[in-house]
């Protein structure tokens, strides 16, 4: 079988840098470089056996959720998916609780209760990981709704993938949003592929944002190893949403580097090396990094220090989260409800 | 301190307008609950009174209604989902079930979901397979809801103030053959707390526990049972999620026989989970197994012919006690 999909539809623009600032640029860096270090962290400790569970790294789609999450303020609320560690990262969630979750230790955001797919930071406005593919995207309307209810000028996003894009909950998601013009963006990122099936045998269109006008929304499409493609993308979008114009879809083509779950493949390759090769040659931070200097704005010792920062960061949380107990069953029913 | 004699659907209606007067922060979502009222009329009025802002009017979308409820639920306003027959639950489970239920469990603790969701339930009116059932089972196994069913006007308003006042998903089950009947009702605000079993009446001989329009019915057959000598006590839980196991095994260890009543399937219903709570609670008083009257394992039917066998009734549960007396 023909590898398809992802390579055809990704676009060979080099990141841009026009317009922005070093303190932009650098904080669009310092986003990325935060989930690269969790996730290649996440991934070796779960290579190494130390992590239960699933995990769903996010790798190679860093430019998405630091494009998109440079554009929100701690009041706008997100949900989030089962490949959520990025988008909390990117929100500004803290490296100690997260690697607390992941070892299942009390002192995670969820207290081992949840796991990976269910962190969640209510003070950042980060509503949760999801283990339900498209299950986030209901409740993002809901918190616009709220939101517009409120008249707190807050709005929300919602990231989804491209196979969750198939799901009902999508749909009428998209609809719902559309029909009340709530502040709502829908953060598409487009990886080509939903678990181990490719994007073209599994709809029958190119871009995910053509669905949007099915529901009378605008879309538009842009680069996922971009992070200022993707930012500027979500700023109109975010613009829209809180100039009460309603909701839109950005679409963002991106890469995982990593296997659906996990680091490497076990099975049959449903992917080609080439393929692999040609979306990691436009690794976003490496080209971020590339042009940025190469234009002069910011100093490539800059970068350094924030690799350098952010390491240091995921060696002290691991230890915390290693030190961190575990969970007592005795526990074990409590916070079903609330008294 | 009035009260009036309204009618099951009225109570709905006027708890949820004070419960609206009282607090902005609750707000109606669903199909035609807005312009039209809601098919079932339960929500007469409120867009004149309260307006687009808190009336909402949606597409035909279950998922995406509930959806709206949990998101604007955890972020602190208390919605009102109405999804018109518990049957289209189905359709929008996940977000019940997986989503409502479990968000504060599984996030540590920290969020609230206070949502409640209204459905009709209920057969009688040959709606067929698709508009008729009891789903209640299906809920009150899911940790994190809980599960309202009012068998009249009075409990419906209490039930309803308690539901929205409540800081976690509840589903209100509004029966649809009692959405007419009349009771007194108080005109205040008053709550019906979850969890407490209503002793509707006294007896010697027999218990019988009844869920949502079979406390009628069991009712009904305990005035007929008195006149044969034989004394019935009817309890009707009011929640099945949370359930008053200990109101219901104290009634058992006084009347030594417990009947359990309702119109979903017999087969792995509440009447299962009640039947081995009384043994567990009350084993040494019991003079008779629990007996169990349900509706047969099958969808709920279309002809009245068939409907009418198919739900339990008074002459059904009258029939359970007689037996369940004479074996003993
Ligand atoms: C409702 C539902 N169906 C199936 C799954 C199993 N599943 C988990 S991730 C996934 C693929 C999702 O693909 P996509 O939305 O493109 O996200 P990606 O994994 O590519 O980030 C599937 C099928 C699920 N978790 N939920
Ligand atoms: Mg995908």
């Amino acid at each position: 079988m023909e590898p398809v999909g992802a390579v055809a539809t990704r676009t060979d623009r080099a990141p841009s840098v026009e317009g922005l600032d070093a303190a932009s640029l650098l904080d669009l860096h310092r986003r990325m470089v935060r989930i690269r270090v969790f996730e290649t962290e996440a991934g070796r400790l779960m290579e190494s056996g130390d992590l239960p569970g699933f995990l769903h790294l996010y790798v190679g789609q860093e430019a998405v959720a630091a494009g998109a999450l440079a554009t929100l303020t701690d009041a706008d609320q997100i949900t989030s998916t089962h490949r959520g560690h990025g988008h909390a990262v990117a929100k500004g969630a803290g490296f100690r609780k997260m690697f607390a979750e992941l070892f299942g230790r009390v002192d995670g955001y969820c207290h081992g209760r949840g796991g990976s797919m269910h962190i969640n930071d209510l003070s950042i406005g980060m509503l949760g990981a999801n283990g339900i593919v498209g299950a986030g995207l209901p409740i993002a309307v809901g918190a616009a709704f709220a939101a517009r209810y409120r008249g707190d000028g807050s709005i929300a996003m919602t990231f989804f993938g491209d196979g969750a894009s198939n799901i009902g909950a999508f749909h009428e998601a998209a609809n719902m949003a559309a029909v009340l013009q709530l502040p709502v963006v829908f953060v598409c990122e487009n990886n080509g592929y939903a678990e181990f099936t490719a994007q073209a045998r599994h709809m029958r269109l190119d871009d995910v944002a053509d669905r949007a006008a099915a529901y009378g929304m605008p879309s538009e499409v842009c680069d996922g190893m971009d992070a200022v493609a993707v930012r500027q993308a979500c700023r109109r979008a975010v613009d829209r949403a809180r100039a009460g114009e309603g909701p839109s879809l950005v679409e963002a083509k991106t890469y995982r580097y990593y296997d659906h779950q996990g680091v490497k493949g076990l099975r049959k390759p449903y992917r080609t090396q080439e393929e692999i090769d040609a979306w990691k040659a436009r690794d976003a931070i490496e080209l971020l990094e590339a042009r940025a200097a190469a234009d002069g704005v910011v100093d490539a010792a800059e970068f350094a220090r924030v690799w350098e920062e952010t390491r240091a960061d995921a060696v002290d949380a691991i230890a915390f989260a290693r030190a961190s107990p575990l969970p007592d069953p005795a526990t074990l029913t409590r916070d079903v409800y609330t008294d | 301190m009035a009260v009036r004699e309204l009618t099951y659907v009225k109570a709905y209606t006027e708890a949820l307008h004070q419960l609206m007067g009282a607090d902005d922060d609750v707000f109606v979502v669903g199909e035609d609950v807005a312009g039209y009222g809601g098919v079932f009329h339960m929500y007469d009025g409120l867009l004149a009174a309260y307006g687009e802002r808190r009336m909402i009017d949606t597409p035909i979308s279950e998922t995406a209604i509930v959806g709206l409820g949990v998101g604007a639920a955890a972020r602190g306003l208390r919605p009102v989902v109405d999804i018109m027959f518990m049957d289209f639950l189905a359709v929008c489970l996940d977000q019940l079930v997986n989503q409502a239920a479990k968000m504060k469990f599984m996030f540590g603790g920290e969020v609230r979901v206070p949502m409640v969701l209204t459905v009709a339930a209920g057969a009688g009116l040959s709606a067929g397979a698709q508009h008729s059932q009891s789903l209640e089972a299906w809920l009150a196994h899911t940790p994190g809801l809980k599960v309202a069913m009012p068998s009249s006007a009075h409990d419906v308003k209490g039930l309803m103030v308690t539901a929205v006042r409540d800081d976690n998903p509840v589903v209100m089950m509004l029966n649809k053959k009692l959405l007419g009947a009349k009771g007194a009702v108080p005109e205040e605000l008053y709550e019906v707390p979850f969890g407490q079993a209503a002793v509707l009446r006294e007896g010697t001989d027999v218990t019988v526990v009844a869920l949502g329009r079979m406390v009628v019915e069991a009712t009904a057959a305990a005035g007929t049972l008195a006149a044969e000598g034989i004394s019935v006590e009817v309890v009707d839980p009011r929640t099945v999620q949370p359930l008053d196991t200990a109101t219901i095994a104290e009634s058992a260890r006084r009347t030594h026989r417990v009947v359990v009543v309702h119109e979903a399937v017999t087969f792995g219903g509440l009447g299962a989970e009640i039947a081995a709570q009384v043994t567990d609670a009350a084993f040494d008083h019991l003079d008779a197994p629990v007996l169990r009257v349900g509706a047969p394992f099958a969808p709920v039917p279309f002809s009245p012919a068939l409907e009418n066998a198919y739900l339990p009734d008074r002459t059904r549960i009258a029939e359970a006690c007689r037996q369940i007396t004479k074996r003993s």
